[in-house]
């Protein structure tokens, strides 16, 4: 009997910190759903703010934000999908290439804000591209790259090393074989890493700080080296900076993003099953 | 120890290779005559499979290996410098020990080496399909399905399917590490049937996954032990009456 009872006590300790898990996200999502959910309306998504930011819509923010993220995408998908290739189909396991992936993890570590610093330094300073959505796109771009590096060299590996074999035993050449077999098998991997990377850059207030967000600027932004609003950085000025702000435009702010990240996050799974369905091995 | 032979197609010269210093083959010479089926056998160890990706230099894709002495296809040096490697492959196929199939259809899998070689003409792809398939003897267990995953196939069935991907390039030299290791008997029966068939045109190296089997489809033979060819003769020879004492202890099943 006692056996059973360790037992039953165990499971309920692990359905305890499950619980634990679960039940604040959904009280987060709750709360929001329900308290934002009044702000939505066409309006809020498609209009420019107004009246010190307490009444009209949020669509510059929208805008900024899908610009930014779109930004870092063209940035950093094909460097960071470049330099997994690189790491795990063409490197040879030397002190340099063991220092490389060192410094990709620990990069993954850096706070957001850190980031941010570098961003302004580098780019908007150095380079002189000023505080702009190119500034903006590229800090966020640096700052995704060691995600979708190691989530995309992971899912290289995992490509069985007799495909390769295979491939070059009947005259195909290493990019070939990378090419025509490697990579279509790797794509839900690298799907999934580029997405989560992305996911972050869409989310982040810290690294889009100095380098492009707007405080306030209610018209689309007309070329890359503009600066723009974004979700963040809107929801953290609304919340923190702006006194006597509706609380509804608060969480409606916040729900458009959370639909948004959401939504992208949908978007991810739907094209990695697709993919995983068409594997074969 | 070499065999009497005006043209061998493959000759091995002096041969040594060894992995991170590791010694896998010991100053091995032999010549490989065309249209034949030629047998490396020998207890594990023993360096067949290693010789025998040596022919196609598939051994290049593995670090840290040493290598002396000469690789010689129609008197050309395989590991001279400037060879294309690709374009040998092509000359030079390979079947595995397990049957792999790429990701994809029975046909993409066939016409992948030709593809890759520059074959963009559907009439010729669709002849390299069915010439490939008939001559590994599943032309008529697949010809309704060639659009079909090639992991649906039976293991007897993908790994003649593998054997047609490489008889797909039209190769002169044909290498099979233990093709049939993976097989039940009937599988195994097909495999060996096709060969006999294929050796009116090409040259066949094949590491058999047991002497019976060696026995059995050698035209000659080649014993290893320890990274040492020990002998090499005529299969008819060799595994009724083996000169050196190490070969009869393996061939009657005294050690191995």
């Amino acid at each position: 009997m006692n056996r059973y009872l360790t037992q039953h006590v165990g499971f309920i300790l692990l359905g305890l910190s499950t619980l634990l898990v679960v039940v604040p996200i959904l009280v987060v999502v709750g709360a929001i759903v329900v308290w934002g959910a009044g702000a939505i309306s066409w309006e809020f998504l498609t209009a420019m703010p107004r009246g010190g930011m307490k009444a009209g819509g949020i669509f510059p923010a929208i805008v900024g934000t899908l610009l930014l993220t779109l930004g870092t995408a063209v940035a950093a998908i094909p460097v960071g999908i470049g330099g997994a290739i690189y790491l795990a189909e063409y490197a040879r396991d030397t002190w340099l290439t063991r220092a490389i992936r060192l410094a990709i993890v620990n990069l993954a570590g850096i706070p957001s804000v850190v980031y941010g610093l570098f961003g302004l330094g580098l780019f908007v300073l150095f380079l002189g591209l000023g505080t702009s959505i190119l500034a903006g796109s590229l800090t966020l771009a640096i700052m995704t790259l060691p995600i979708i590096i190691s989530t995309a060299e992971e899912s290289l590996r995992a490509v069985p090393t007799e495909f390769r074999t295979v491939s070059a035993s009947l005259g195909g050449t290493r990019w070939q074989g990378i090419r025509n077999i490697v990579l279509p098998q790797a794509t839900p991997g690298i799907i999934t890493g580029v997405i989560l990377g992305l996911l972050r850059a869409a989310g982040e207030t810290a690294p889009i700080l100095f380098t492009v967000a707007a405080f306030f600027l209610p018209r689309l932004p007309r070329s890359p080296l503009e600066q723009t609003m974004a979700l963040p950085y809107h929801l953290y000025v609304i919340s923190t900076q702006v006194p006597g702000m509706p609380l509804e435009i608060k969480y409606g702010t916040a729900l458009v993003l959370l639909v948004l990240v959401l939504s992208m996050n949908v978007v991810a799974t739907v094209i990695r099953s697709y993919f995983r369905r068409r594997r074969q091995w | 120890m070499s065999h009497n032979q005006n043209h061998p197609k493959i000759r091995i010269e002096n041969v040594s290779y060894a992995y991170d210093g590791k010694p896998a083959l010991h100053d091995v010479t032999l010549d490989v005559p065309a249209n034949a089926i030629t047998v490396f056998f020998g207890p594990a160890g023993g360096g067949k499979t290693t010789l025998l990706r040596l022919i196609n230099r598939l051994n290049d894709l593995v670090e840290g290996t040493q290598m002396s002495g000469r690789v010689l296809l129609d008197g050309q040096d395989i590991y001279a410098p400037g060879t294309d490697v690709p374009g040998l492959r092509r000359r030079v196929g390979m079947v595995f020990a397990l049957p792999l199939p790429l990701p994809g259809t029975i046909r993409e899998n066939v016409v992948y080496g030709p593809k890759l070689a520059g074959e963009r003409d559907q009439t010729r792809l669709e002849e390299i399909v069915v010439r490939s398939l008939t001559q590994a003897a599943l032309w008529d267990e697949v010809k309704d399905r060639l659009d079909s995953p090639a992991s649906a196939l039976s293991g007897g069935q993908q790994q003649r399917l593998c054997i047609a991907r490489s008889l797909a390039l039209s190769p002169e030299v044909l290498l099979l590490d233990e093709p049939t290791s993976g097989l039940d008997p009937i599988s195994t029966g097909k495999v060996e049937e096709s060969l006999f068939e294929l050796k009116q045109q090409y040259t066949i190296v094949i590491v058999p996954h047991s002497i019976q089997q060696a026995a059995r489809v050698a035209d000659y033979a080649a014993f290893f032990l320890m990274g040492d060819l020990i002998e090499y003769r005529p299969g008819t020879e060799i595994f009724t009456a083996p000169r050196d004492q190490r070969t009869e202890d393996y061939v009657t099943g005294r050690f191995g």
